[in-house]
């Protein structure tokens, strides 16, 4: 199925999205990877709040290339999603609930996806240049110093996705290859 | 004896940084579109589309093609005949790399330390391969490497009774280990032989050789075809939706090794596969 969709990710539209969707998302969301989600689960160790509000917000696992002049962002692909696994459920806990990325999850993170409705959404991984053009806005928040692995606000516009786990844990990454080969022995 | 600047190296460095990131070599894109002519399964014909489409603007609004622009893997053949004078060889790499990477706009993806890991803030230090070869000229590729499908690869050391099965068989189990993380469609470099540390680097070169050759020996070229004919057969598909590019090339290389040992290593890289060669 394909959909147009705009954030935030209330808890009603990700369950309305279903493992294999196309999407085309619209709206605000905030990127971090390895360095800055260790940051933000320190934080709330201690106690602090995040540097964005965490509810309903999606997360892109994104290190962009550094914007040339007169352009929004360099070139913006995901980066392999396991490597956040570890601070996953913590981020739903406090309310995220949208993660783009790419790679394989672990079993922890789809219960915490159950449980908060979270979605894990696909971008496609290597193809930066083209996910820039949907790239509207670039703002950094936080954490300036980790360079490429700094906190920013982007706004996107009709960014291409794909459902990759929703939140009653179906796996394209298992149901999608079943399909093909289940296609190809019919033949 | 020639003698060339340190200064002449810097320079070929640093713009074969900012190439290699922005043009997919000309096998690589061959091998995009022979695949998405081949593959039937839809959902795979729109990644394969949309990766063709990528590699295309990157190379019409010289933008890096993966914001993982890579560390800086820097293959020097240095012939004998050559003096390199006017600064120190790793200095004038690194300088090449850091212009490279600050010029280009590139990604600063290097740590100073595994486990401290503090940004060194201009992708240096290169990783830096240095060979002696005949001759009075020095050829250098930057082959950037992305680290999703770093991260996969894989090396293990075989007893030799292990045979031509063994391989075959920690091949497939590595790239269905890989599964969707290293961006598949992907290119897989075996390194099979030598010592430990030499197989890897077997495994590293092979992913330099061009996708549209095959190894001179006869009996390596015939396993390279198997081995992708097989792995395009696990239906992983691009990006790992299902489909049937799962992987766009497999070169092996080899080299003699020890009467007890057969170690196998096993380097992973993405559809985004990039080297770039200029001769001083």
């Amino acid at each position: 199925m394909e959909r147009h969709i705009t954030l935030p990710l209330t808890e009603e539209l990700a369950r309305s999205l279903h493992a294999g969707d196309t999407v085309y998302l619209t709206g605000t969301v905030y990127t971090s990877r390895d360095a800055g989600h260790k940051r933000m689960c320190e934080a709330l160790a201690r106690g602090e709040e995040l540097p964005f509000d965490p509810k309903d917000a999606t997360i892109y696992y994104v290190g962009p290339s550094p914007a040339k002049p007169g352009q929004v962002i360099g070139s913006a692909g995901p980066t392999t999603s396991g490597r956040m696994d570890a601070y996953a459920p913590t981020m739903m806990y406090v309310g995220a609930r949208g993660m783009i990325g790419k790679g394989a999850r672990l079993p922890e993170v789809v219960e915490a996806m159950k449980k908060y409705s979270g979605v894990y959404f696909g971008a496609i991984g290597g193809a930066g240049a083209l996910l820039a053009k949907c790239i509207k806005e670039a703002e950094l928040i936080a954490y300036e110093d980790l360079g490429a692995e700094a906190l920013r606000r982007l706004y996107v516009e009709e960014m291409p996705l794909v459902v990759i786990i929703d939140c009653e844990g179906n796996d394209l990454y298992k149901t999608g290859r079943a399909a093909y080969l289940a296609q190809r022995g019919e033949e | 004896m020639r003698e060339i600047q340190a200064e002449t190296i810097t320079d070929v460095v640093e713009r074969l940084c900012v190439e290699a990131n922005e043009y997919l070599p000309e096998d690589v894109k061959c091998a995009l579109r022979d695949c998405r002519a081949r593959e039937d399964w839809p959902a795979a014909q729109d990644v394969l589309d949309k990766i063709i489409e990528n590699y295309e603007i990157a190379q019409r609004q010289e933008v890096p093609i993966c914001q993982d622009t890579g560390m800086a893997c820097v293959f020097l053949e240095i012939g004998q005949d050559v003096h390199i004078s006017g600064g120190d060889l790793r200095g004038a790499v690194d300088e090449g790399v850091r212009r490279g990477y600050g010029k280009g706009y590139l990604r600063k993806s290097v740590v100073k330390d595994p486990l401290r890991r503090e940004n060194t803030g201009d992708n240096t230090p290169a990783m830096l391969y240095t060979e002696l070869v005949p001759g009075e000229q020095i050829r250098v590729t930057v082959a950037p490497k992305g680290f999703g499908s770093e991260n996969m690869s894989a090396i293990r050391m075989f007893k030799p009774s292990a045979g031509l099965q063994g391989i075959r068989d920690f091949i497939l189990e590595t790239v269905e280990a890989a599964g969707p993380n290293p961006c598949p469609p992907m290119v897989i470099g075996v390194g099979i032989g030598g010592t430990f540390d030499k197989a890897a680097l077997l495994a590293k070169k092979a992913l330099l050789r061009p996708l549209d050759s095959r190894n001179p020996d006869p009996f390596y070229a015939g396993l390279e075809e198997e081995m992708l004919e097989r792995i395009n057969w696990l239906g992983i598909g691009p990006q790992g939706f299902g489909g049937r590019t799962t992987a766009l090339g497999l070169n092996i290389e080899t080299m003699p090794t020890h009467i007890a040992g057969m170690p196998c290593a096993i380097n992973i890289s993405c559809h985004v596969t990039r080297h770039r060669t200029e001769v001083i």
